[in-house]
């Protein structure tokens, strides 16, 4: 099998590059399979890994409706970080963060994954307040959390104004190092590679139009390439949820909202490091080809359209202003827009449902990406045992009729404003 | 831009209104003699319908009236947009 290094690049480039071969294989799908994981985006195609790679489970098929990463893997500000303030949700981030640390080496496929830091800004004396509550829930949780003053910002992000004679003076902030970014395509690609290599079938342009159940549980899907039996079904197509859940009859506490994300004209190195700031919404970093990646606020109402409006565009760009008045000839180069599964308590649903042998990936919020990992590895635990891992028993569908809700932010059933 | 006709004060931009979710939420009349099953259906559960969506716009920045609309989510064409009635009546607003 071809295992990329220096070696094979090397040989590659003697003979020109012309004898590679593609990273997966294009099956056709067989009739059975011991689970089937619908939508190939960064979580099913993780899962289906972890699936094969943990589990010992190889004949599985990941179907995707377009192409490999073509939804919210491909369309999300690539951050990474695990700075959460609740003990479930750090434990599980936190989990993911160090799979990050090694999912290059483990996938054998170049993550670019980059520990540049995530800073978040303070504006205020009560919100820095805030931040050392959570930094040290994230230190009690082993995670890194530093809590910064103003000269610390200052001088890790040097082009910032932290002039104290603006609308939002910066008042310090909470940085935790290890949280960076990632390249988003290549998680889909190496996950796919890597499963691919494990025997799983990568089933693309193949929509789920049905799910099929028996008395025992679900016992396979319809699809636009015919029906696939299997007794395992897991749901990771986060965006539509709803529409596949209810398939099998479940309804699920999840309404779709648009987020949108852009990027400048590439300019050279100005931002090592990734900055939210705290008194609008904006989130900015600078990938590698020199674009500024920005993303804020979701537009705030129902939408199933891959596109958003102007005010959201406009409140980022001039929180970006805000604190870089030197960008402000800076021209956007694209903006576009993913559709997110926002839940009730603004976090994940991730584990069983109330039908037997369905199980659910979703809600993500607008924080899938950095989750891939450790979504991959508790979903593919919970589908190979029936039963949540440890990491994710709090994260289940079950928790709103337990009144165990997850409400990070405490702000409500109200999904638009998590 | 959303472009939502209010009643009373005619087309505004969305930027002057506050999103207030789906129309078709109605609070259990009788609070004692709810079970928990209807209270989660009240709190958490929603359609959220791919194609129009009844759903509820607060007038913020104008006649601070509540509002509800028939959008398309998928176009984001509003369908129509009235004063606020309860109960929401079987055809929408």
């Amino acid at each position: 099998m071809n295992r990329y290094s220096f070696a094979s690049l090397v040989r590659h480039g003697i003979m020109g590059h012309r004898g590679w071969k593609p990273a997966w294989r294009d099956p056709e799908p067989k009739t059975n399979y011991d689970a089937v994981i619908v939508g190939g985006g960064g979580h099913g195609l993780a899962s289906a890994y972890y699936l094969a790679k943990n589990h010992g489970l190889n004949n599985v098929a990941v179907l995707e409706k377009g192409w490999l990463g073509g939804g919210n893997t491909g369309r999300n500000t690539t951050i990474v970080r695990s700075n959460y303030l609740l003990d479930s949700n750090a434990r599980f981030y936190e989990h993911g963060m160090k799979l990050w640390e090694g999912l290059s080496r483990d996938l054998n496929f170049n993550v670019m994954f980059s520990q540049r830091g995530v800073i978040n800004l303070a504006h205020s004396k009560g919100q820095l307040e805030a931040f050392r509550r959570r930094g040290n829930a994230m230190r009690l949780n082993g995670i890194d959390a530093e809590l910064l003053n103003r000269d610390d910002v200052a001088a890790l992000v040097p082009g910032m104004d932290v002039s104290g004679d603006v609308r939002f003076p910066v008042e310090g902030g909470l940085l935790q190092p290890r949280g960076g970014t990632a390249r988003h395509d290549a998680v889909a690609w190496g996950y796919a590679r890597a499963a691919d290599r494990r025997g799983v079938d990568i089933i693309q342009n193949c929509e789920v139009t049905g799910i099929r159940r028996d008395h025992a549980g679900v016992s396979g899907v319809e699809t636009s390439r015919g029906f696939i039996a299997s007794k395992r079904i897991g749901l990771a197509v986060a965006g539509h949820s709803t529409q596949l859940a209810a398939m099998a009859g479940v309804r699920l506490p999840i309404e779709s909202h648009v987020l949108q994300a852009m990027v400048s004209e590439p300019v050279k190195p100005v931002l090592d490091t990734v900055v939210t700031f705290g008194a609008g919404h904006l989130y900015v970093s600078q990938s590698d080809k020199g674009e500024l990646v920005m993303g804020g606020d979701i537009d705030g109402y129902n939408s199933f359209a891959q596109r958003g409006n102007l005010p959201v565009i406009e409140h980022v760009a001039a929180c970006l202003l805000a604190l870089f008045p030197q960008f402000s000839r800076l021209r956007i180069l694209r903006t576009w827009g993913g559709i997110m599964d926002m839940t009730m308590d603004g976090s994940p649903i991730i584990g069983t449902t109330p039908v037997p042998g369905l199980f659910l990936n979703g809600g993500w919020c607008y924080g899938g990406f950095k989750a891939t990992p450790a979504s991959g590895w508790v979903f593919a635990h919970t589908m190979a045992t029936g039963q949540p891992h440890a990491l994710n028993a709090d994260l289940c569908l079950d928790r709103f009729h337990r009144g165990r809700a997850l409400d990070e932010k405490g702000a409500g059933p109200k999904p638009w404003a998590h | 831009m959303l472009l939502i006709d209010c009643p009373h004060c005619g087309p505004r931009a969305q930027t002057e209104f506050s999103y207030g979710g789906a129309a078709n939420v109605a609070r259990p009349p009788a609070p004692e003699e709810t079970d928990d099953a209807a209270w989660i259906e009240y709190l958490y559960l929603r359609d959220n319908a791919k194609g129009q969506h009844d759903e509820l716009w607060q007038h913020i920045f104008g006649c601070r009236r509540w509002l509800q609309l028939r959008r398309d989510v998928i176009s984001h064409e509003i369908i129509s947009c009235s004063e606020l009635r309860r109960p929401l009546a079987e055809d929408g607003p």
